[in-house]
């Protein structure tokens, strides 16, 4: 039993570009192509890891540390996260305040690294992303604090594998209200369509793909890696409220968990498929529409 | 109590030096510095002395001013709000030395005068139990920081906020002194001890206006929404060692009153922890957008003083609605939050002013559209810079964080509870907290990004030159001093605990108790701080051994295809804010102004966009501007001439005595 923690740990280390596989197959699909290889994000990643590096003449040593921050933040986070009905590798009280404020770290630096270039690129995905990320972040923890007050608790680690159908039973709207608020978050925090789109070359229209144009060789595979690995963090705190399923068997759990990960991945394939990307101006309003939601499962609770 | 009797002797010693008529003012300008930094260290060994020994001393002296006596005590609160007024001021006294190293040195020692004095009243402020010694001490604060923010008076925009601040600063003192009234005429004394006895008998009426007294006088010190006006204007005007010590400490002893004069006034009610949350969240979220707007380095941090203040509020209310509860668990967390984000905040916003100080020494210019690619010229300033300002966003492994968390938790503990009223209020406080922290992380990013990534914006920027050592060595303390706090978040927070036992009124075992749900987890913190620094650590080492024998090149900026891009091109650190502050256009007001281009082949074009406060001009300049107008009525009256004035003393004293003979 306290192997889980350890085997989950390394389950998303490993399988964590598979999600990003399976969000371009499921692209492909719809797309009518036969599409990338499901493991491409593992080749890409060998790849860049055997190259060489460019840096510009601007740029001090803030432009090299963004991704070795990024990534080591982004580790922390996921042996803060639970998966599958066990606990994370560390658990305590108010470690989903760690959580969001490592993703805190992880994007000053990246907004930093970017700015660090002097391009005028960068300094409008950088400060595109500090736009939307101020809006994003209340709405996470209210939405985490909406978990807690239905499981009493407010440790990842306690709250997620306590959570089970009967808490859906009692509190069904009110979780459903905070599921949606927190997958708005989820795509909007990874980069996703409706808020930024991951494909298109076009910068004035990218945000988190224009923030890292500069970097190459290793750094740029710490950052595919990191932003694979905040996939599978958010999503396994999505997937953990949306299907808490306990068998009584951590391996079946454990199973389960990783499967509605992978749906999770091709339902943002879907609506990466199904619909454009926002307007920039109007991507705030749908984040100020996600606090509401969870404020809103807030007062379905306190009612 | 002896060291702070001579922490005081050598400030007052030190103030008279300065101003010495001597022949080589040169030599006085250097024992104001030094009796300053003395003076200070004094301070800093009893205040460690009256946190960690844990005796409560006092001493008296009779005076013969009415309701006056020289009565200096030392508790565990005293001393901690000591701990930064004589930790920042002795930093200051050093960076100071070399800031104004070469200056006329005349002016300079009535600087160091006013310096001495203002950290002498500054001490007394946080150590007199007289409500008389107390009100000269704060008036004492308010001159001397008066004549420090004119240092350059010359300057007509120092001249307007030096008045900006006498006003306030005056108005807020007028409030305390119908506080002291109050409670003096029920009490038969103006001593605390004494206060504290009558507070709790007040009449309903008068204790809501006690309240609101305390609320409004210590909240003009401190910066509270919306009476934080001169806070923007004064703090940029005084030279930068000064505004460190303003912003950084000053400013805290209206918390430190605020929470001294709360305790006099009996239990605390509910409605004065969602007041403080109310005021908490509005200079929180007003605080760090208005910070967000500015364009001058130094304006952006007094703004964010508010914001600060703003979170030192949300723990306080957090504090008092614990109280109210009997919950000691918030209680202690509210407090315990509050207090070490007060020492915190000393530490990154002095650190920040004293690194904008070293910018404008080394350029020129606050203005950050003109700076930019400073890191390479100023390297310490820099990455002392990026310290402070990480730490002031609450990232962790860093200072901010262990602040906020406790706040946060407190917050949660309310969330999880089966009350109603501590879920919302602990609702309030996350939402807050949350949205302050993000837009803070865009305002610092935005200064740091502006002031020192990418390519020199100016002529100033490009030939700017890297701090001297007596400059260097204060910031990298500071700096240090938000690492350590950081890794060490459960000594900092065990080392708060004697002063939130002066608020919380119960037993040091049931503090512990009530303290003890957060403690695990701060060991947690430390355990996932020092793994994050390990993982950088290693990642970084990772990553140069992959590099290793690889070629590593060297070019321009990736521009996409843009051959020669300029370093006008880049992004400006106003334009880097805009997209955020459009969202909050209907708070900010942001006005601009300028010539759009026109036409197929467009002539010269510009656009300046300015957020003047929107407190100031919506409310206080039409109010003033009518009171003005009001007045003007009386003007017939002022003549000079002295006769006149003679007789109108006559005529009052006149009808005083009609008044108390019939």
């Amino acid at each position: 039993m306290t192997l889980f923690p350890i085997i989950n740990f390394l389950l998303a280390l490993v399988s964590a570009p598979l999600l990003l596989g399976v969000i371009n197959k499921t692209k492909a699909l719809f797309a009518g192509r036969r599409g990338q290889p499901v493991l491409q994000a593992y080749s890409d990643l060998w790849k860049l890891l055997h190259k060489g590096a460019v840096y510009s003449r601007t740029t001090t040593w803030v432009f090299r540390a963004g991704p070795v921050v990024g990534l080591a933040c982004v580790l922390v986070a996921a042996a803060l996260t639970p998966f599958g009905g066990a606990p994370a590798l560390m658990g305590f009280s108010g470690d989903l305040l760690l959580l969001v404020y490592l993703f805190g770290v992880m994007r000053f630096f990246t907004v930093l690294a970017a700015l660090d270039t002097g391009s005028a690129f960068e300094g409008m995905g950088a400060s595109r992303e500090v736009q939307f990320s101020a809006l994003a972040e209340p709405a996470f923890l209210l939405g985490l604090a909406a978990v807690a007050h239905v499981t009493g608790s407010f440790s990842l680690s306690t709250m997620f594998p306590a959570l089970d159908a009967t808490d859906w039973s009692q509190a069904g709207p009110a979780l459903l209200l905070v599921a949606a608020a927190l997958f708005i978050v989820f795509l909007a925090e990874n980069s996703r369509i409706p808020v930024d789109d991951p494909d298109t070359h076009l910068e004035l229209t990218m945000i988190h793909e224009v923030m890292v144009l500069d970097h190459g060789g290793p750094d740029f595979a710490f950052i595919l890696y990191g932003a694979a690995l905040k996939l599978w963090v958010l999503g396994a705190l999505l997937s953990g409220i949306l299907l808490p399923v306990r068998t009584g068997f951590g391996v079946i759990d454990s199973a389960i968990a990783w499967a509605a990960l992978v749906a999770l991945a091709a339902a943002v394939g879907v609506v990466e498929s199904s619909m454009a990307r926002l307007r920039l101006l109007r991507v705030p309003r749908l984040l100020v529409g996600a606090v509401l939601l969870s404020g809103l499962a807030f007062v379905l609770l306190l009612r | 109590m002896f060291l702070i009797v001579a922490s005081l002797a050598v400030f007052s010693v030190a103030a008279l030096f300065a101003v010495l008529p001597a022949h080589r003012p040169v030599w006085c300008v250097r024992a104001g510095i030094f009796g300053a930094c003395v003076g200070a260290a004094a301070g800093l060994l009893a205040a460690v002395q009256g946190l960690f020994g844990g005796s409560i001393e006092s001493m008296r002296i009779p005076w013969s001013i009415p309701g006056g006596e020289l009565h200096l005590g030392m508790d565990p609160l005293s001393a901690f709000f000591l701990l930064p007024i004589t930790g920042l001021g002795l930093l200051g006294a050093v960076y100071g030395a070399g800031y104004q190293r070469g200056g006329d040195a005349k002016k300079l020692g009535v600087g160091w005068f006013h310096y001495n004095v203002l950290l002498a009243s500054m001490v007394t402020v946080v150590t007199a139990r007289n409500a008389i010694l107390f009100l000269i001490a704060w008036e004492v604060m308010a001159l001397s920081s008066f004549f420090l923010v004119t240092h350059e008076h010359d300057k007509p925009q120092v001249r307007a906020a030096g008045w900006i601040y006498l006003v306030a600063t005056h108005l807020g003192t007028a409030f305390l002194l119908a506080l002291f009234v109050i409670l003096g005429e029920k009490a038969g004394s103006y001593e605390f001890s004494a206060f504290a006895k009558a507070g709790a008998s007040l009449s309903p009426g008068l204790a809501v206006a006690a309240f609101a007294f305390t609320l409004i006088g210590f909240g003009t010190k401190a910066g509270f929404l919306p009476l934080h006006v001169w806070l923007p204007e004064a703090h940029p005007a005084a030279p930068s060692h000064v505004s460190a010590l303003m912003s950084g400490v000053m400013i805290k002893t209206g918390i430190y009153g605020l929470i001294r004069l709360l305790a006099c006034l009996g239990a605390p009610p509910a409605w004065w922890g969602w007041c403080l949350l109310a005021v908490g969240l509005l200079s929180g979220v007003m605080g760090v957008l208005l910070a967000l707007s500015q364009r001058d380095i130094k304006r952006l941090l007094a703004y964010c003083s508010v914001e600060n203040i703003g979170v030192i509020s949300l723990g306080l209310g957090v504090g008092y609605l614990g109280l109210s509860r009997g919950s000691t668990t918030m209680a202690a967390l509210g407090f315990a939050g509050a207090l070490l984000h007060v020492l915190n905040h000393a530490i990154f916003k002095g650190l920040l002013f004293l690194g904008a100080g070293s910018v404008l020494h080394g350029t020129g210019t606050g203005d950050m559209d003109l700076l930019g690619g400073l890191y390479k010229r100023m390297p310490w300033t820099g990455t002392t810079f990026l310290i402070g300002a990480a730490s002031i966003c609450g990232l962790p492994p860093l200072n901010g964080f262990v602040s906020e968390f406790l706040i946060y938790f407190g917050a949660f503990s309310g969330v999880v509870s089966t009350s109603s009223a501590a879920v919302v209020s602990g609702l309030v406080v996350i939402t807050g907290l949350a949205l302050i922290g993000g837009i803070a992380s865009a305002t610092f990013a935005k200064a740091f990004g502006g002031i020192f990534l990418g390519e020199p914006r100016s002529d100033q920027a490009l030939h700017a030159h890297e701090a001297n050592g007596l400059m260097r060595w204060p910031m990298v303390a500071l700096a240090a001093c938000c690492v350590l706090i950081g890794f060490l978040a459960p000594l900092a927070v065990r080392a708060v605990l004697p002063a939130v036992g002066m608020i919380v009124p119960v037993s040091s075992d049931a503090l512990d108790a009530g303290i003890a749900p957060a403690m695990e987890p701060l060991g947690w913190i430390t355990a996932g701080c020092a793994a994050f620094a390990a993982l950088v650590a290693l990642l970084a080492l990772l990553r140069l051994r992959l590099l290793s024998g690889r070629t590593v090149g060297e070019t321009g900026t990736w521009d996409c295809g843009y051959a020669r891009p300029t370093a006008r091109m880049q992004y400006t650190a106003s334009s880097f804010g805009q997209p955020l502050m459009a969202v909050f256009a209907g708070l900010l007001g942001t006005g601009g102004t300028g010539t759009a281009p026109r036409g197929i082949f467009p002539a010269k074009a510009s656009h300046t966009s300015e957020t003047p406060d929107p407190f100031r001009s919506r409310f206080y300049d039409p109010l003033f501007l009518r009171t003005l107008g009001l007045l003007a009525l009386f003007r017939g009256a002022q003549h000079g001439r002295v006769q006149m004035y003679v007789l109108y003393v006559a005529l009052t004293l006149i009808a005083f005595l009609i008044f108390s003979l019939g």
